[in-house]
């Protein structure tokens, strides 16, 4: 496994609360997954992915959680496009 | 430093604890009984003048926003109106708030509040356009900021919306800690709250709803200015019920008695909120009936104690709306008035066209908010990535909308149509949820007076509903 160097920008995970811990009177579906949570900072030593560490968030808090992405990134988009929407508000649709 | 328990049921049973340090609010203060309280001097004790919060406001890069004549709009209503009617739709342009979006108001405050009272830092519990309001007034404070958010389901996938309202908060420095699907959000701000000692900047708090006033106000202000009259109808999109309280209450403080006050959400019954599959099959992500209803039925089932949104106290009628609908509207605005505005700002935007035709020609109404729009925030994105998650997208007669199976974008204007929701209904469930708070044999004078102005109707109408 390749080691990641402290101070990397990276994402952790860790289970805040099991199954059995969570809220009472969720529906089925929710209740049978942890409750997760994910955050991004800069790792504090280094570390393999899918390894318990701990990072620095961009506002200085240490959390400790498993290593899942190195440079975590956006890549949400526009989306394909729809066609259904094209025509609205043109001389086709008597506009 | 203290190590405190934090199991589900430890943390929640230290709630009163951190609101009370995260606040600087003590709500048994104002507390009369398990439903009254003294709603207008908690409001009042805030301490801020509308002066105050529209200097505090002006420093941040809030507020001022232009208010737009939709004139390729308001011509296509008249068209497909009754002759005579058709009224003049004016579009206030809150997406030119720092951040993006009318949430920036609340921020504001609540920022200047966190930095007067010596906090290093501000948290806010919010999956919508509020943590990019809150991360950016933080910036601009020189405040830390935390916000937690739920994004995605147990397959780790997440609304483009969502994820995109993450990037935004990133953007301006928050530390944002994202969350599966579950309740339990409010559960992690407590602890988040009892970790850093940070100010809890809840939507819901005096601050944050004396924020929205300054908007109320100035729709007042430009209308009078420019058309020599007061609006007739302003419509606001309504989701936890802060937009239009503090809208409604900014209307009142320039004297709009006789403005309508109305309410407007995107209809999305039949989905469960708490849902892990249901969340990646709603194509909004706020201002829909899943929190809409419940939070005019029972405002304080919230992150503090009193919530200071109080929308049925300020609303005459509640219109709602499909998600084809508002898709069509966003597309709309696009082609005829030349802007590209986030779909959820255009909920209200689409009850204005139904209203508009029901209205005299001379009449005003107005739609108080637009939100930025950009990748995962477009209507675009929302529709392929309902697609996607095996939605059926088509055109046709919106009434055939099926929340979570089918999106039918109208084929025609004359198709946007909405429908009325019953405000009775909504005011008997309201008194339901008071009466499972406290026995109504229990209820004092007090209580019907606060029940009465709560659902803006008389101690007469709340004593005659069967419930009392």
């Amino acid at each position: 496994m390749t080691k990641i160097s402290t101070g990397t920008w990276v994402e952790i995970e860790q289970i805040v609360l099991t199954p059995e811990e969570r809220a009472p009177s969720l529906p089925p579906e929710t209740k049978a997954s942890p409750y997760v949570m994910r955050v991004s900072g800069f790792l504090v030593e280094d570390a393999e992915l899918g390894q318990a560490t701990t990072v620095r968030t961009i506002i200085g808090r240490e959390l400790r959680g498993m290593l899942r992405v190195v440079n975590p990134s956006y890549s949400h988009s526009f989306g394909e496009t729809v066609p259904e929407l094209l025509t609205i508000g043109t001389e086709a649709e008597n506009f | 430093m203290t190590i405190h328990d934090t199991s589900y049921a430890a943390v929640m049973a230290r709630k009163n604890e951190i609101m009370k340090q995260s606040l600087g609010i003590d709500y048994d203060d104002y507390v009369q009984s398990p439903i009254a309280f003294d709603y207008e001097r908690m409001m009042a004790e805030t301490g801020y003048t509308m002066d105050d919060i529209r200097r505090i406001q002006r420093e941040t890069k809030v507020g001022d926003t232009p208010l737009f004549e939709l004139h390729n709009l308001t011509a296509a209503v008249r068209r497909i109106s009754e002759p005579g009617k058709g009224a003049t739709i004016l579009l206030k342009d809150e997406a030119a708030n720092a951040s993006g979006s009318f949430k920036a108001r609340r921020a504001a405050i609540s920022a200047y509040q966190a930095l007067i009272k010596g906090y290093r830092g501000m948290i806010a519990a919010t999956s919508g356009n509020y943590g990019a309001a809150v991360a950016s007034q933080a910036a601009q404070r020189g405040l830390k900021s935390i916000i937690v958010q739920e994004v995605f389901d147990s397959r780790g996938v997440g609304q483009p919306e969502i994820v995109e309202k993450g990037r935004k908060c990133e953007a301006y420095g928050a530390e944002v800690i994202k969350l599966s699907v579950g309740p339990e959000l409010f559960y992690m701000l407590l602890r988040t709250l009892e970790e850093t000692g940070f100010f809890n900047a809840s939507l819901y708090t005096p601050f944050g709803i004396r924020g929205v006033e300054s908007l109320g106000y100035e729709v007042a202000e430009q209308v009078r200015t420019r058309y020599g009259k007061d609006p007739d109808a302003v419509v606001i999109t309504h989701a936890g019920g802060g937009n239009l309280t503090g809208t409604a209450r900014g209307l009142l403080q320039a004297g709009c008695t006789r403005t309508r006050v109305v309410a407007c959400s995107v209809d999305l019954s039949g989905l469960h909120m708490a849902s892990d599959r249901d969340f990646n099959r709603k194509s909004f992500t706020t201002g829909h009936t899943g929190f809409g209803v419940p939070f005019a039925t029972w405002p304080d089932r919230v992150d503090v104690p009193r919530n200071a949104a109080r929308s049925l106290r300020y609303m005459d009628e509640y219109q709602l709306v499909s998600q084809g609908e508002v898709f069509y509207i966003t597309e709309l605005l696009t082609k005829l008035e030349g802007i590209e505005r986030g779909p959820a700002g255009n909920i209200s935007l689409t009850a204005a066209v139904t209203l508009a035709r029901q209205m005299d020609e001379d009449q005003i109404v107005v739609v108080q908010e637009t939100e930025y729009t950009g990748a995962g925030k477009h209507h675009n994105s929302q529709l392929a990535f309902a697609h996607a998650n095996g939605i059926e997208v088509r055109r046709g007669d919106p009434v055939e909308n099926v929340p979570g199976k089918a999106i039918v974008i109208p084929e025609h204007l004359s198709q946007v149509q909405g429908r009325v929701q019953d405000m009775d209904k909504l005011r008997r469930s309201y008194l339901k949820n008071a009466a499972e708070r406290l026995p109504v044999a229990e209820w004092s004078g007090n209580d019907f007076e606060f029940l009465a102005a709560d659902i803006k109707k008389d101690v007469e109408w709340v004593r005659n509903q069967g419930v009392a």
